[in-house]
């Protein structure tokens, strides 16, 4: 089975070709970040017009390098939310007339299954496991039971991780992408100069907030700024201090969702990580240990396939095309799209919109 | 313009003001609130949406409000309106306004907008400003408030606030 995937849902444009038996044929990924970069901008373009303008030429390219053509593909896949709507738009237009012209299998696939299914393209790991999404728009704690059956047991109720990292990185003027430019400057910090709030350590739920964090270190800046101007050192230390911090929140609410996984499936189930912020090595240092106190794998996909991605858009299509499971051409991308459906229905409001 | 200073002492404070301009707030209202990163403008704007009555009358305090900055616009079912909770922080183009449809939200919802130097030609005619600065202690939150006309009599409420 061969299919190609598209995601179009926020600043990367891209398209892959994927098959059931796990090959990547292509990945092509364009980030937008990667324009700004040069002129050392901030502002990656939201518009749908710079996904438009590049869809055709990277879907060419996707089939191009896999050595396939439409003739080949067993279905189309395109992320159907949530995300920017602009950007659903372009992907999912493009799918669907790639399968109306083909005469080919139609996939809408959820962003987050994309991200919740990629352990399995890369290492076959088999369910139940526990998913930790961190990433500059979300930040969850999944139980990843099947194909389309996820619990959410935890999520931001603010900023998400990345999010924290990119305003850090521009109050400490570290420069743009912040994940990065944050765990740059923190390497000759001293992590126990600032003493920054933990958020969440030890609440019972699975929840995370780093809102509170993100004002803690504007304080804390603005104390050294009465004083003089801010040093490197001030800058490395905060940063420093903010990442441990940060780390510390990330594995103190994943060792509580580990306690509620072994609750329902036992100890030792795997615990995937997913999302740009995965690959900030302190980060991933305390992960590692989290996952070894509770005698479980953790997995981590490499970063093309941590950050937003076709192969991980073509791979939940095979998932749900071998249980037979399809979308009409009548479907209408959703910004809003949770992948739990039993949590509470005033999460969702505004849902009937999308 | 009209204006009112308002001091606010912890994030109870927070709440309650909140409250307070969420009870005044109906179709058509535009919030424009300003103030440094961690300030607390998507604070205000949770405490805002989650103080108002949803579609079945009720209040859920802990809704979930998450950060617009990564989705531009969060949207949520209100009693009195659709209240539109933009962050134009990534904003790189005023055009680009049209495309997340704030010419609708402006018209016929209530309005939030964080980083509204971002709207350019696009700034509404009426309004209610919120510049968000810092007080002495760690939660305290100085707010200057300036409205247009039709905030005239609303200002007076706020600025009773204590």
């Amino acid at each position: 089975m061969i299919v190609l995937g598209i995601e179009t849902s926020c600043d990367e444009t891209s398209a892959a070709v994927v098959t059931s038996e796990r090959d990547i044929l292509s990945n092509v990924i364009h980030s937008q970040l990667d324009d700004h970069r040069l002129y050392g901008g901030v502002v990656p373009e939201i518009a749908a017009r710079a996904h438009l303008v590049k869809i055709e030429a990277i879907i060419d390219e996707a089939l191009q390098r896999a050595g396939v053509g439409f003739e080949d593909l067993d279905g189309v896949a395109a992320t159907g939310g949530p995300g920017l709507i602009g950007g659903l738009i372009i992907g999912t237009m493009a799918g669907k007339a790639i399968a109306a012209a083909h005469a080919l299998p139609y996939l809408a696939v959820n962003h987050l299954e994309g991200h919740a299914l990629t352990a399995r393209l890369t290492d076959d790991v088999a369910f139940p496991y526990l998913l930790l999404l961190i990433s500059g728009g979300h930040c969850q704690l999944l139980i990843v039971r099947g194909v389309g059956d996820y619990q959410r047991i935890g999520t931001t109720l603010d900023d998400a991780s990345g999010e924290a990292f990119d305003k850090t990185a521009k109050m400490l003027d570290l420069g743009f992408p912040g994940g990065p430019a944050v765990e740059r400057a923190a390497q000759s910090g001293d992590k126990d100069r600032f003493a920054l709030p933990r958020p969440m350590r030890r609440k019972k739920h699975c929840d995370f907030s780093f809102s509170g964090l993100k004002t803690a270190v504007r304080r804390q800046k603005d104390l050294l700024e009465q004083e003089r101007p801010l040093s490197n050192r001030d800058r490395a230390d905060l940063a420093a201090s903010f990442q441990e911090s940060v780390a510390d929140s990330l594995a103190d609410r994943t060792s509580r969702a580990f306690e509620v996984m072994t609750e329902q499936f036992g100890s030792g189930r795997p615990l995937v990580v997913a999302g740009g912020v995965a690959a900030n090595k302190r980060i991933a240092e305390v992960l590692r240990i989290q996952a070894k106190e509770a005698g479980s794998p953790l997995i981590t996909a490499p970063l093309e396939l941590c950050t937003d991605n076709g192969a991980m858009i073509a791979w939940a299509g095979i998932e749900r095309l071998k249980l037979g499971q399809t979308d009409g051409l009548d479907f209408a991308p959703r910004p809003r799209w949770p992948l739990d459906s039993s949590a509470p229905k005033s999460i969702y409001a505004g849902a009937a919109k999308a | 313009m009209n204006s009112a200073h308002i001091s606010i002492k912890n994030q109870d404070a927070t709440r309650r003001f909140a409250g307070l301009l969420g009870g005044l707030l109906e179709a058509g209202d535009v919030l424009l609130l300003e103030g440094d990163l961690g300030a607390g403008k998507s604070a205000l704007a949770r405490a805002i949406i989650q103080t108002m009555p949803d579609t079945s009358g009720r209040i859920v305090l802990n809704e979930e409000v998450p950060s617009p900055t990564f989705t531009i616009v969060q949207t949520y079912e209100r009693e009195v309106a659709e209240v539109w909770h933009f962050d134009l922080y990534r904003l790189s183009d005023a055009e680009e306004l049209y495309e997340i449809g704030i010419e609708e939200a402006l018209a016929n919802h209530i309005s939030l907008i964080e980083w509204p130097d971002r709207l350019a030609h696009l700034k509404p005619l009426e309004f209610l400003e919120i510049v968000i600065g810092f007080g002495t202690e760690e939660e305290a939150r100085a707010l200057e408030l300036s409205g247009t006309k039709n905030w005239r009599s609303r200002l007076e409420t706020l600025a009773a606030f204590s």
